[in-house]
């Protein structure tokens, strides 16, 4: 946004290299990605760690961090736009941004000591916080309606979904598929757009074959350096394994 | 959350042909961006061409001969393969049998004619920019030459175990002949690039 910006001549001519640039650009990259990346963690805390973070503390953190990002980038625009270039450690007194400077470092201090209790906040709610259930929020997407945290395998029955939000449509109950096999591991195969059902696609078993195919093909790669042979030569195990992980092992996987 | 099974998928087939099937969407992203790598050589094979003095940069152009049998011989190949593209299709297993040591020569021969391509090409890789993006498109083609065939071979000699007679087989022997569609068309642009460009 910062680019877009001083991509206009009489803006880049003004701010060009200024400690404006700096203060917008962390104000948006700030505003617009670490504060969704905050509340994403807040968010869904409780769904990989089965505990809630504190309401009381989250509130103090949003303050801290809101307060204390404003005061520490908001001047920051000023002292660009009084001629202060980006990338400096040091100025003379008379140049007359000592007040604001003194002021944004005491405000980064105040940032600063929101991150540090959101981190101290995540690890104790990890292990201390508040059990929270499937569905704290009552939140509507699919992902509520498993435990928390979730099975490996997410959910024992595919869910079937009719529309945006599947959890606020029937209280307390999950439409789901049946008739996959136990005895085979299988995942829906559906049409691209209307994701209605068309195959049992067999999901394959655990192999070693793919690491075998990683270490070959790692030291065909590193081999190349040296001398381009290694590239003809080191074919041969790749393909080998390659082979192996393909040929079918006559599990129920492989029936058709 | 209680459920409530409202689909019963237990009459669905156990492995879906086309665009039912993920190893064909592999194929298809496969040929993407591979087909995006043919692009972008032969982007550079113009943009050098472009800037150069003169072109094929102090070489005369490659000999005709091999690269023109090579084309003659792709296209001849399509015709088994689109006969065991439809037998795979029809699950004809026999007759999968029958094409599948065919495709396998049908792959071999190109390579032969491929290292006699190289040799009158009339210049090295090191030599300058015009023998550097030649032997890297003729390379890379012959790169999918050879894994294509190693395809080949191996599910052909599938065919004659006991894991042949099988759907998901059958269509990865599909998405091969699918693939060497795509081996052939993609030669038919470096041909042009590679033997008449220069004689431009």
């Amino acid at each position: 946004m910062t680019g877009v910006m001083v991509a206009s001549v009489p803006i880049d001519t003004q701010v060009h290299d200024t400690y404006f640039v700096v203060a917008h650009f962390h104000y948006v990259l700030i505003g617009g990605a670490v504060f969704p990346l905050m509340g994403a963690m807040y968010y869904w805390f409780p769904k990989f760690t089965g505990r809630v973070m504190s309401e009381r503390l989250g509130r103090v953190v949003a303050g801290l961090v809101f307060v204390g990002f404003n005061l520490t980038f908001f001047p920051m625009h000023l002292l660009g736009l009084h001629g202060m270039p980006r990338r400096i450690y040091a100025y003379t007194a008379d140049m007359g941004w000592g007040p604001l400077n003194l002021f944004v470092s005491g405000s980064a201090v105040v940032l600063a000591a929101g991150f540090l209790l959101f981190f101290i906040d995540a690890i104790r709610s990890a292990h201390a916080g508040k059990p929270a259930g499937d569905n704290p929020w009552g939140a509507p997407t699919l992902e509520w309606a498993t435990a928390s945290p979730p099975p490996a395998y997410n959910f024992a029955q595919i869910p079937v979904v009719t529309g945006p939000d599947p959890l606020w449509q029937h209280q307390d109950e999950i439409a789901v598929a049946c008739g996959l096999r136990l005895d085979r591991r299988e995942i829906l195969i559906t049409s691209v757009a209307s994701a209605r059902p068309q195959a049992r696609e067999s999901s394959p078993g655990n192999t070693i074959w793919p690491l075998w195919t990683a270490i070959a093909t790692s030291i065909m790669l590193i081999a190349s350096i040296f001398t381009p042979w290694a590239v003809v030569w080191g074919m041969i195990p790749v393909a080998i394994a390659l082979t192996f992980w393909f040929w079918p092992k006559g599990t129920p996987e492989d029936e058709a | 959350v209680r459920t409530r099974p409202i689909l019963d998928v237990s009459d669905l087939p156990l492995h879906g042909g086309g665009s039912q099937s993920v190893t064909w969407w592999g194929t298809l992203g496969f040929m993407l961006i591979e087909g995006t790598g043919f692009a972008l050589v032969i982007a550079m094979y113009l943009y050098l061409r472009a800037l150069a003095p003169e072109w094929p940069l102090s070489a005369p152009p490659p000999s005709l001969m091999w690269g023109t049998l090579i084309t003659a011989w792709l296209l001849l190949t399509e015709v088994p393969n689109i006969l065991i593209y439809r037998a795979a299709g029809e699950q004809k297993l026999g007759r999968v049998r029958l094409l599948m040591p065919v495709m396998t020569v049908a792959g071999i021969v190109p390579l032969v004619l491929r290292w006699y391509e190289f040799k009158t090409l009339w210049v090295m890789w090191d030599s300058n920019a015009y023998g550097s993006v030649v032997w890297l498109l003729l390379g890379l083609h012959a790169t999918h030459l050879v894994t294509d065939l190693g395809d080949t071979v191996v599910l052909g000699v599938m065919m004659f175990t006991r894991h042949g007679r099988n759907k998901r087989r059958l269509g990865d022997v599909q998405d091969n002949a699918l693939y060497w569609h795509f081996v052939v068309l993609t030669w038919l642009p470096i041909y042009v690039l590679l033997y008449w460009v220069p004689r431009l």
